[in-house]
């Protein structure tokens, strides 16, 4: 791997850029592997960077049907925060908020972590009381998160309408400092680099077709677009396509896949300060490096695979960027586009061994799991290699939806993360 | 955004109309007698079908009744619409 310094860069530089060489091979298919990845998103580029570097296991294969992060990680809006309610939750996006950090210096990749602050508005009673105990269940679990009056979250990010007399008034806002976005492809693009140094196959165009099983019912392979593979270890982290793949192993799962729509404007100058989410009226927002302001709606309400949804989202969304933004209400959207987002009962994912030897799982992520792209793919290496689940991910188990254990992150916050 | 027909009132903007998730997914008729994997089964596990979907829809800004229709989830082209309580119509081979 060549790594990147300004040195390097500007040696480089110097002989015209000429010299660098791919970030990864571009990796035929080779017979057998002793772990194989479907799905090259974050989640499963980081799960193979994760089982080499912590598991000594370099001999693994990552499929993808498309291109390396042209799914959900690539159509996401970026916003990372671990304020979530429970202790189960708190526990695994806090995990992932802590490697965030420093992850731009353990894979050697600028992924663009910038800590600007995420700031959640309430504009009603109920929303104030939900933030409330919100704040308070995170500071028992160590994770930062605050009340704003409504003129401290003006000071903090101030384009915002605070007039009390706009249609959905805001009462006040709950901010964790620590949260904040990063550059989706590079988180892509680095776990694909870091993993591919340790040996790791990636393999794109390469679609999943059937997974194949032993007299016993344990794994023993997979089909593909590109020839047969075998394995004894398949971790399957396909978003909103999972059902379709585990339905392959002839395993039902609790989710139902539904288009998640997102845009971007013009770029403009640096405008926006910080990350602003109101669930109550269905948008949020930020501001990328490259200037564009980056807006995410709701969900559609059908479930879908087609990638798109309808525009009547997207305008529901601007109306409200529009009322507590009015400083944007002349801006032009460029483009918008939809990502399918695989979403359970509970709004919590499913991290965990399945009910077929060799099968694990790592689904569920919704519309927000951008944020836990590493918590997630360092507990998930974890559960492949050692055949049993990490503290962390113990709990985010299929049998919960049996047994009721529901992480019901869902009515707690009843929103999009 | 989806054009519905809503079997009693006609084709109506989507914006009409309420999701109401998987359709033919009866509640068992003897609870009590159902384990936890059933029960699990029943309230949670759907087939997030790639291709053709059966469905209920809402009229919740018309006539609010419950209606099924056929969907193909790959394209959100509308198959069918058919009453609840009528069986799931047989399709025609797929035009080209
Ligand atoms: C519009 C939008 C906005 C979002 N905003 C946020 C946000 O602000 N914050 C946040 O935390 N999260 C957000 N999310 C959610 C987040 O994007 C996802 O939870 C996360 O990126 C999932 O990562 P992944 O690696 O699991 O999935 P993906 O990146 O979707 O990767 C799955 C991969 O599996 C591949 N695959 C599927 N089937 C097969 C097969 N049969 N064979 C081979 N490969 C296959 C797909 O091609 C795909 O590349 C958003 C999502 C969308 C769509
Ligand atoms: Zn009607």
């Amino acid at each position: 791997m060549q790594r990147f310094s300004a040195l390097s860069i500007f040696r480089r530089g110097l002989a015209g850029h000429e010299s660098w060489q791919p970030q990864w091979r571009r990796a035929a298919p080779k017979g057998a592997y002793d772990a194989i990845i479907i799905g090259g998103g974050g989640h499963g580029l980081g799960t193979a960077y994760y089982l080499a570097a912590e598991h000594g296991l370099t001999n693994i294969a990552v499929v993808e049907k498309g291109w390396v992060g042209g799914g959900n990680t690539g159509r996401n809006t970026t916003i990372i925060r671990s304020n979530y309610l429970f202790d189960e939750s708190a526990a695994l996006y806090d995990h992932s908020l802590k490697l965030w950090e420093d992850l731009s210096q353990v894979l050697n990749y600028n992924v663009m972590y910038s800590a600007r602050g995420v700031m959640m508005l309430a504009h009603n009673v109920h929303d104030v009381q939900v933030a409330k105990r919100h704040i308070h269940a995170n500071r028992c679990n160590g994770v930062d998160n605050e009340w704003l009056t409504p003129e401290q979250a003006k000071e903090f990010c101030p384009p915002l309408n605070i007039s009390p007399d706009i249609r959905y008034p805001i009462l006040g806002a709950a901010l964790q400092r620590r949260g904040g976005t990063a550059r989706h492809d590079a988180v892509a693009w680095g776990y694909a680099r870091a993993a591919d140094a340790l040996g790791v196959d990636i393999i794109e165009n390469c679609e999943v077709t059937a997974i194949r099983r032993d007299a016993s019912g344990a794994v023993e392979g997979i089909d593909t677009t590109r020839g047969a593979l075998n394995t004894r270890k398949l971790g399957v982290v396909a978003a909103g396509n999972t059902s379709v793949v585990m339905a392959m192993a002839g395993v039902r799962l609790p989710l139902e896949s539904f288009p998640l729509q997102a845009l971007v404007s013009e770029p403009v100058k640096p405008a926006f300060p910080c990350v602003v989410m109101s669930n109550t009226i269905h948008a949020y927002i930020s501001q990328s490096d490259k200037g564009e302001l980056v807006i995410g709606a709701g969900t559609d309400a059908y479930t879908s695979y087609t990638q798109r949804g309808g525009l009547h989202i997207n305008t529901h969304t601007l109306d409200a960027i529009c009322e507590l933004f009015p400083m944007f209400r002349r801006m032009q959207m460029l483009r918008n586009w939809g990502g399918i987002v695989d979403v359970t009962p509970d709004r919590s994912p499913i991290i965990a061994k399945t009910p077929v030897p060799g099968l694990y799982v790592n689904c569920g992520w919704g519309t927000g799991g951008f944020k836990a792209t590493p918590g997630s793919a360092n507990v998930f290496a974890h559960t492949i290699a050692r055949d049993e689940p990490h503290p962390i991910n113990a709990p985010f188990n299929i049998e919960r939806f049996r047994d009721g254990f529901l992480i019901d992150e869902a009515a707690a916050a009843a929103v999009a993360h | 955004m989806l054009l519905i027909q809503c079997p009693y009132c006609g084709e109506r903007p989507e914006s009409e109309f309420a999701y109401g998730g998987e359709a033919h997914i009866a509640r068992p008729a003897d609870p009590s007698t159902l384990n936890d994997d059933q029960w699990a089964a029943f309230l949670y596990m759907r087939s997030n079908t790639k291709g053709i979907h059966a469905e209920r829809w809402r009229h919740a800004r018309g006539c609010n009744r419950f209606f099924n229709a056929l969907r193909d989830t790959t394209s959100d082209r509308f198959l069918a619409f058919y009453r609840t309580g009528t069986p799931r119509p047989a399709l025609p081979e797929r035009q080209p």
